[in-house]
């Protein structure tokens, strides 16, 4: 094993199951097409506004290209000037290791609860539930991430984790937890965002000035000055990063940037392409520790967690460029109509469809987990559009469903329904002579069970398609029939030889 | 100009309106049309359902079965994008140098409809009569594969007589996919009623788009709600004149 168990959620149903159960949530759909629709309005006009868009992209693309190929060159780059600016660089493999390592860092200060900034490489990780289980309480600030925290609930989306609940909801988790996690929310609390904003402002203002200890991810990290980022849009982020005497920063490996420089690129389309906003209103930087400034012990964990596995293919490495804007999550009509929990992942939407079944492998059964989920797409292309760092994740969806099939097939003593199907259809599909007979033979069984020239509900692997879709009976005269009886003479007819003319 | 017709399997064995359309518009247009006999399939749902190894005979017949011709028309923008992205792939990963040579020289000159129309033969008013009220769906592989952009809608305004209406949210895909509709077939009903209610809400009389399939997958739903609206290839509405109307 990887080690990546908690990349995916443990007991999620494989994608068609969970999405079926999503798609019976009114509330949520409602919920999803609001927000997603207004985030990719913005976007699209604050990215219209760049004369160069085009170029970032493909500057962007090209730098983390060039990263991901020399990783391990710029990852020690990194290691050492962390170290020189009094920073200490820990390695963790796989997600066990990482926990270790971050619950010993928190022991050590002898202090029994952290302060976080959203963080998905922690998410990943489930960093919260292995501090529990060591009596260390942690408090997420994020307001997002407070509410999924108190709700006992998943982030369903990697920049508005809260993506799938309304401000009632909100008010009615606030209500009933806040008093469980410190201090309670107001007397009387309305759904107002200001006051909702407010309680929440209360609530967590307690946690950072006590708190001794912070975890925060990293947005980017600089290898040559040993700079670290993280981008957010409350300053709640800001106020882990600089009142607590211990920081640890996990980060996974692939956000490594050769040079500070790079950030001129990444800044510019991380926020446009997230939050559709020019600038986010938060950028912290901090390279190790200062004296008499800030955090006095700084930390950072390079996590692989699978990562190293994903750079052997060359195809799907490019996931790994990822910057977590979530810019494909808001353009995907799959991900508006299911949310994030139907992938079953920390990481949703069609980035998680092709990042998700890498950190963990693809299994051998496309019917459930991880290996459902490059299934779980339309190929329509409107995530690579969006993407700011050009990652082809239809290219690496149809790769993946290869891989998952090759699996499947080495896994299997007997072929599956599909693939016996795949196969008879391959062998019609690739001589005219055989596809002219199974034309016949289909529209011959067509008209059997037609009904006014429509086919309506059938048996099987077709049921889910025709109980909402009538399907016509082919004609006939195929189109292959129509040009010879009408183009060409009854003599000249000599399928043999044209036959001849193919491969297959 | 000697431009073969690729009819792909599904148009052949379901729809060959949309080719005996294609032929008729190009003949109209004063060209010639040829149909090799020996073309079947371009090989898109074995590929994009993750079956690459039994892609490779179709890629196989493709690149000989159409190699020489000055231009090969598509009436359907997947299997395009599928001949013109994907024969490559399966070319380098399990065929050899010769159909990697042989991909290379094929797959350029296959054009979808509205590209050979408006790039290759340079005309946008082809001379067609259609006198209804007319919606258009850019099917996301002419979209987002070809990037065909308004070509088709350019051909469609200067069909005569046509009211041609403007689709809300016409870019966000119908949920066809292919095998996803049966794999996925709750999310594809999920995102097919979406696309039926703002088809529904122009008030036309007929969705055009540039592939059979997608127009099956939102057409069989627009009849099982026995709307009364149909579809129709963009071929045909191209085909379409007052002395041959469809």
């Amino acid at each position: 094993m990887s080690g990546a168990d908690n990349v995916v959620w443990l007991g999620t149903p494989a994608f068609p199951q969970a999405a079926r159960t999503a798609l019976a949530d009114t509330q949520l759909r409602a919920n999803l097409r609001r927000a997603t629709g207004t985030i990719r309005d913005k976007r699209l006009a604050v990215a219209a506004e760049l004369e160069d868009w085009e170029e970032l992209r493909e500057t962007a693309a090209a730098v983390k290209r060039h990263t991901l190929r020399h990783l391990d060159h710029h990852l020690l780059r990194l290691e050492k000037s962390v170290t020189a600016a009094g920073g200490v660089v820990h390695w963790a493999a796989d997600a066990a290791e990482a926990n270790r390592i971050v619950t010993d860092l928190v022991r050590d200060t002898a202090e029994s609860e952290v302060v976080k900034v959203k963080s998905m490489a922690t998410q990943e990780i489930g960093l919260n539930e292995a501090l529990a289980e060591a009596g260390i309480r942690a408090y997420e600030t994020d307001l997002a991430e407070l509410i999924v925290q108190l709700g006992r609930d998943r982030p369903s989306h990697i920049l508005v984790p809260a993506i799938h609940r309304n401000r009632s909801e909100i008010r009615e988790i606030f209500r009933r937890e806040m008093g469980e996690w410190g201090r309670p929310a107001p007397e009387g609390l309305s759904d107002d965002p200001r006051d909702l904003a407010e309680a929440a402002r209360l609530h967590l203002r307690e946690k950072f000035l006590r708190a001794k200890v912070a975890v925060s991810g990293a947005n980017f990290a600089a290898a040559d000055t040993g700079t670290v980022v993280v981008v957010e849009s409350e300053g709640n982020g800001r106020m882990c990063l600089t009142l607590p005497e211990t920081l640890i920063t996990v980060m996974g490996i692939e956000k490594v940037l050769p040079s500070f420089a790079d950030l001129d690129v990444f800044l510019q389309l991380l926020p446009r392409s997230s939050t559709g906003e020019r600038m986010n209103p938060y950028t912290s930087l901090w390279t190790g520790v200062t004296e008499g400034d800030g955090p006095q012990n700084f930390h950072l964990v390079l996590l692989d967690n699978g990562r190293t596995a994903t750079l052997a293919d060359e195809v799907g490495r490019q996931a790994l460029a990822c910057i977590r804007c979530s810019a494909c999550l808001n353009v995907c009509p799959v991900y508006e109509r299911t949310g994030g929990h139907a992938y079953g992942s920390v990481y949703p939407g069609p980035i998680g469809a092709v990042l998700t079944p890498q950190l963990v492998g693809i299994g051998s059964d496309i019917k459930s987990g991880a290996a459902s989920l490059p299934f779980a797409s339309t190929l329509c292309g409107a995530c690579y559009d969006a993407c700011p760092v050009k990652i082809d994740i239809p290219e690496v969806l149809v790769h993946l469903r290869a891989k998952a099939v090759e699996a499947g097939r080495r896994g299997r003593r007997l072929p599956t329904v599909e693939a016996l199907a795949m196969k008879a259809a391959g062998a019609v599909m690739s001589s005219p002579r055989r596809l002219a007979a199974a034309q016949k033979l289909a529209g011959l069984g067509a008209r059997l069970v037609a009904r006014d020239g429509r086919i309506g509900a059938l048996p099987g692997p077709f049921a889910g398609w025709s109980a909402s879709r009538d399907t016509p009976v082919p004609p006939r005269e195929t189109f292959r029939a129509w040009w010879r009886r009408t183009r060409r003479p009854a003599h000249a007819d000599s399928s043999a030889t044209v036959e001849g003319k193919g491969r297959g | 100009m000697r431009i073969a017709l690729f009819i792909t399997c599904f148009n052949d064995t379901m729809f060959p309106r949309t080719g005996q359309a294609v032929t008729a518009l190009l003949e109209r247009l004063g060209h010639t049309v040829e149909f090799p006999q020996g073309q079947t399939c371009c090989g898109q749902m074995h590929f994009n359902t993750g079956y690459r190894p039994e892609t490779l005979p179709m890629v196989g017949r493709f690149t000989e079965v159409f190699e020489g011709y000055d231009a090969v028309v598509v009436p359907s923008g997947s299997c395009a994008g599928m001949v013109r992205d994907h024969h490559r792939v399966v070319a380098a990963q399990y065929g050899d140098a010769a159909l990697t040579e042989a991909v290379e020289r094929v797959a350029p000159t296959v054009y979808e409809l509205s590209e050979l129309l408006v790039d290759v033969l340079g005309v946008t008013d082809v001379g067609a009569y259609f006198p209804h009220r007319v919606t258009y769906h850019p099917t996301c592989h002419s979209l987002r594969m070809l990037r065909v952009g308004d070509r088709p809608l350019a051909l469609l305004r200067a069909v005569k007589g046509i009211d041609l209406v403007e689709l809300p949210d016409a870019e966000s895909c119908c949920g066809f996919g292919g095998t996803f509709a049966l794999k996925n077939a709750d999310v594809s009903n999920a995102m097919l009623a979406d696309k039926m209610r703002h088809v529904l809400g122009t008030g036309a009389e007929f969705l055009s788009a540039g592939d059979n399939s997608c127009l099956t997958h939102i057409g069989g739903g627009l009849s099982r709600l026995r709307t009364g609206v149909g579809t129709m290839h963009l071929a045909e509405i191209l085909a379409s004149t007052e002395g041959d109307p469809r």
